[in-house]
């Protein structure tokens, strides 16, 4: 379970940072134009960032006490699929628990 | 008939009747975004309250945070006994990219007052920006009264929305047992976001390193190899964009 006060702090922080970042330009720097090579990193941080995150869930699910399963490595395949495929981020979610829930039952787990 | 109104009149009704009317175009033109954010507003309602959350701190996360992915990354991490300072970067990190989408629409709202500038970065997430910088771009004659309002009209369906789903999906999570297999949604939700936005050879490559570099980094203390390999796959992407093929 999580620590109250941790959560808290998380909450707080959070709170002022994603504000000081949205309020950033359109606040404080006004019509200035960003250099281009920071818009060029800037572009590149939500693949960036999700990935690394994802993986270690991906392969070694805590579920499971950290040993990969076939399951989950399959639903996580049909939701990349899915979300290459349909560009939905809908479809994607669809398509990974759905195939998550059939191959629990099918494969007894 | 123009010419026998009073001074004023008739153009104070015009900008007001204009800037109604693209309130309500951008309403509309944001509807479809609530097929997404409803779900994905739900599933944090229950991921957060089955990880131990009350009610109140669910609601904070969404009212005060009110950035999904960002939200996600935060209760994972915490729930992975990540240290505080690298729970709180590593969400930040992820929603660097408004940063990206505060810039871009500097040019259209930045001369209005700082009310509203202050209420438009509240409301600066994924669908309000994408709704309001392609209308921008499609209607460049646009007044700023009329950018305000469909900036403003595009968030009132989704953001609505997104409060309401999580409080449903907190409610919701306190009765869902554990063989639900719940502990999969929030890499089902990563991935599902994920995979739309691999559009180009530069961000794949960036995916690319961005896994193979969590595995390699995967050694280092308090979960830092995260951030290491979210910096070098930012890199990578970045230089593979600039050199011309």
């Amino acid at each position: 379970m999580l620590d109250p006060m941790t959560t808290w702090i998380v909450i707080a922080a959070l709170a002022v940072g994603t504000y000081v970042i949205r309020f950033s330009f359109l606040g404080l720097i006004g019509d200035r134009a960003l250099p281009e090579w920071v818009l060029r990193h800037l572009r590149y941080t939500p693949v960036a960032v999700m990935p690394a995150l994802v993986t270690p869930l991906v392969l070694f699910p805590d579920a499971t006490g950290g040993a990969p399963d076939l399951a989950r490595l399959l639903a996580a395949g049909a939701t990349i699929a899915a979300g290459i495929l349909t560009r939905s981020v809908f479809v994607a979610i669809l398509a990974g628990g759905g195939t998550l829930y059939l191959m629990l039952w099918a494969l007894g787990g | 008939m123009i010419a026998s109104l009073p001074a004023g009149t008739y153009r104070g009704q015009m900008e007001t009747g204009s800037a109604k009317s693209a309130f309500w175009r951008g309403a509309y033109g944001a509807l479809p975004f609530v097929i997404v954010v409803g779900p994905f507003g739900l599933l944090f309602g229950v991921v957060a309250s089955e990880a131990g959350l009350d009610l109140l701190a669910v609601m904070s996360f969404s009212v005060l945070v009110i950035a999904g992915a960002a939200q996600f990354t935060a209760l994972q991490l915490m729930l992975d006994q990540a240290p505080t300072l690298i729970v709180i970067l590593t969400a930040l990190a992820v929603n660097l990219r408004t940063a990206m989408y505060s810039a871009a629409i500097t040019p259209h709202l930045g001369a209005a007052s700082l009310r509203v500038r202050a209420l438009a970065a509240y409301l600066m997430v994924d669908q309000t920006f994408a709704a309001s910088l392609a209308e921008y771009e499609r209607k460049p004659q646009m007044t700023l009264p009329e950018k305000v309002a469909f900036f403003f009209g595009s968030a009132a369906p989704v953001v609505p929305v997104w409060y309401g789903a999580t409080l449903a999906g907190a409610l919701l999570g306190q009765g869902i047992p554990p063989e639900y297999a719940l502990d999969f949604a929030v890499p089902i939700t990563f991935l599902a976001l994920i995979a739309p936005m691999l559009k180009t050879f530069a961000h794949v490559s960036a995916a690319a390193v961005s896994i193979v570099a969590a595995l390699a980094f995967a050694w280092m203390p308090y979960n830092s190899g995260l951030l290491v390999a979210a910096t070098l796959a930012m890199m990578v992407g970045a230089e593979i964009e600039r050199r011309p093929r």
